[in-house]
């Protein structure tokens, strides 16, 4: 760069002047943006305003779709039940996901790599495949609950149970995301400045000091991100659902959680602008609630 | 595009990592570390315990897949049959109802390349713009867009469906590969990317050699850029490939279906009779071959998802 011609020191901004060379490079993903985000939205949100009825065809309804939806049993109880599975689900992944990278970054472990794969694989597994999977090992037919209970006279109760299963699937979705997350906040560990450990040493710190007062506190970051996919991801639930519910009829309704009963008010019961409400509706309340947590967390950060 | 403004080689942009990719840059504080830490037994049983955990089902499908259908229900879950019948489960899942799980794999393939691939570069050329130019209206994008990344994919489904369903193009493979282009993360990840691994100085030059920005985009910031797009091609190609809802409530063909559908409704009918021959070993056999290219190509491109992981977690 020191061949530039002084013209060009004297205005550093010249390459950024404005200009509309970067709205262009933009541009397709605007169009892409506005067809797979914004108009699905726009008009999802306009048809949710009507109501279909027998007699009379499409009436106008206002905010009609959305009062139902908010007492509307069915959508009232998955939606609980998809806060449950957030209150405990998410902590024990995330806990089961830090716990894994703070072993990593310890370096006190043999075959590291092996290790770090090894947990993270089940990523690349498709989740209806995962589901298969654990609903077929969880299963009577040939399960490995069935075998066990078979081989040991034990009388273990079925995951597939009516009680069991918002465990059972909670299982799964811990099985395919604990090692996505232990590598993003393994990543983050190794990112943290070498002083700081240094600086611990010879301030005498033990290694649990160094992983409470140093780790920890620089993983706020990658551990927010952690959170907020997961809390998506558990308002969002419908795979591992969807596919356990032919092997558990009994135990999984149509309505188990918000997701299952928009695609049933849209596919079975024919209510399609009853079932864009609770689609919008449910998009909405996760945002708020990403949004709230992150504002909660940014407070923590402050302090 | 006179010789200066020849990019450096691509090893010289992996000398620059992304932000917070310690991982290639970090052996000598590996090293210090190793060096006074000795190997813990009780953290290497936690350890062993997890890959344990997640290993066990995996192995659960691959011994599982060599079975009969017989024997899936007689033997040990966690050993083989005696009989090795991996190769016939096979033939028999990809010549079952006239090959339908290739049709399935194909269009697993075609959906997951053509989207990812696609939504790739335009997330390259839309972070390269966000992070190097100035325009109108760049933080007003940059907000809507950034904000749309809390948006889940699966809430915009049924409206996109019902949009789709307007225009009468529900039941094609467009409606399956338009939602798979837009990634507001991969534009937020290549934007963080670029602001960091794409030098001023180096456009700047470039500039006055007289490259226009299209050139410039190609020729110098696509090559330094390589690591990153590998990241955002690798995860929306997972992504369009584990993808289970929108390809269920968008398709009723059959012959349209990607793995995931069409494996799962195998498993509906053979879980509920429908079907009259029970082919669970072509459900299982199918799952095993479904996840096989993804494990291999997430084995080979360690290097890239591992530096892309670093890239998105540490920033925000």
């Amino acid at each position: 760069m020191s061949t530039a011609p002084p013209a060009a020191l004297r205005h550093p901004a010249r390459r950024r002047r404005r200009d509309w060379t970067g709205l262009v490079f933009v541009t397709p993903f605007l169009v892409v943006f506005t067809v797979g985000i914004v108009a699905p939205l726009v008009y999802a949100s306009g048809l949710s305003l009507f109501r279909d009825q027998l007699i009379g065809g499409r009436s106008f309804v206002g905010l009609g779709n959305y009062a139902e939806a908010l007492t509307d049993a069915r959508f009232l109880e998955g939606l609980s039940r998809v806060a449950l599975f957030l209150g405990v689900q998410v902590p024990i992944m995330i806990g089961l996901a830090l716990l894994a990278a703070l072993i990593l970054d310890s370096g006190r472990v043999r075959a590291m790599r092996f290790m770090r794969i090894g947990i993270f694989m089940p990523y690349a597994v498709p989740s209806v495949v995962a589901a298969l999977m654990w609903g077929f090992m969880y299963g009577d037919r040939f399960g490995l609950v069935a075998q066990l209970n078979e081989a040991t006279g034990a009388a273990l109760p079925s995951p597939l149970s009516s009680t069991w299963v918002l465990a059972a699937i909670g299982n799964v979705v811990t099985w395919e995301f604990v090692g996505y997350n232990m590598l993003i906040l393994y990543a983050a560990l190794r990112a943290v400045p070498e002083e700081l450990y240094e600086a611990a040493a010879i301030d005498g710190a033990g290694e649990v000091r160094v992983a409470l007062s140093i780790k920890i506190p620089a993983l706020r970051p990658a551990l927010w991100v952690a959170t907020l996919f997961s809390i998506i991801g558990s308002f969002q639930l419908f795979n591992e659902p969807n596919v356990l519910q032919s092997l558990a009829p009994a135990a999984i309704s149509t309505y188990y959680t918000p997701n299952m009963y928009a695609y049933q008010l849209a596919f079975n019961a024919n209510q399609v602008t009853y079932s864009a409400a609770v689609a919008v509706l449910l998009g909405a309340i996760t945002v708020i609630v990403a949004y709230v947590a992150q504002r909660l967390t940014e407070r923590g950060n402050r302090r | 595009m006179s010789a200066t403004t020849e990019p450096r080689p691509p090893a010289a942009a992996r000398t620059e990592p992304p932000r917070g990719g310690g991982r290639p840059s970090a052996p000598a504080r590996t090293r210090w570390r190793r060096s006074r830490r000795r190997t813990s037994l009780l953290l290497q049983a936690v350890m062993a315990l997890m890959v344990l955990y997640t290993l066990l089902p995996l192995y659960w499908l691959a011994v599982n897949s060599t079975k009969t259908n017989g024997e899936l229900f007689t033997s040990n879950g966690l050993w083989f049959g005696s009989e090795f019948a991996l190769w016939d489960n096979i033939v028999t899942t990809v010549t079952y109802q006239d090959g339908i799980y290739l049709t399935w794999l194909f269009n697993t393939a075609l959906y997951s390349v053509a989207g990812a691939v696609g939504a790739t570069l335009i997330c390259a050329l839309g972070g390269y713009a966000l992070a190097k130019f100035d325009f109108p209206g760049k933080r007003a994008v940059r907000a809507v867009v950034f904000g749309a990344i809390t948006i889940p994919a699966t809430a915009l489904a049924i409206p996109t469906f019902l949009l789709f369903a307007e225009l009468g193009i529900t039941d094609t493979r467009l409606a399956i590969i338009i939602p798979a282009l837009v990634s507001p993360f991969g534009l937020y990840l290549m934007t963080v990317y670029a602001a960091d691994s794409v030098p001023d100085s180096l456009l700047e030059a470039a500039r006055i050699d007289g490259a226009g920005a299209w050139t410039t985009f190609w020729r110098v910031a696509f090559r330094l850029l390589a690591p990153g797009v590998a990241t955002v091609l690798l995860f929306n190609l997972v992504h369009t490939w584990n993808n289970y809802f929108l390809p269920l409530i968008m398709l009723s063909d059959p012959t349209l279906y990607p793995l995931t559908v069409g494996l799962n409704q195998l498993n509906s009918q053979v879980t509920t009779g429908a079907n009259l021959e029970p082919v669970y070993n072509v459900v299982l056999t199918g799952s095993l071959l479904a996840i096989v290219p993804l494990i291999v190509s997430f084995l080979f491109l360690q290097r890239y998802w591992q530096s892309g992981l670093a890239a998105g977690s540490v920033k925000q």
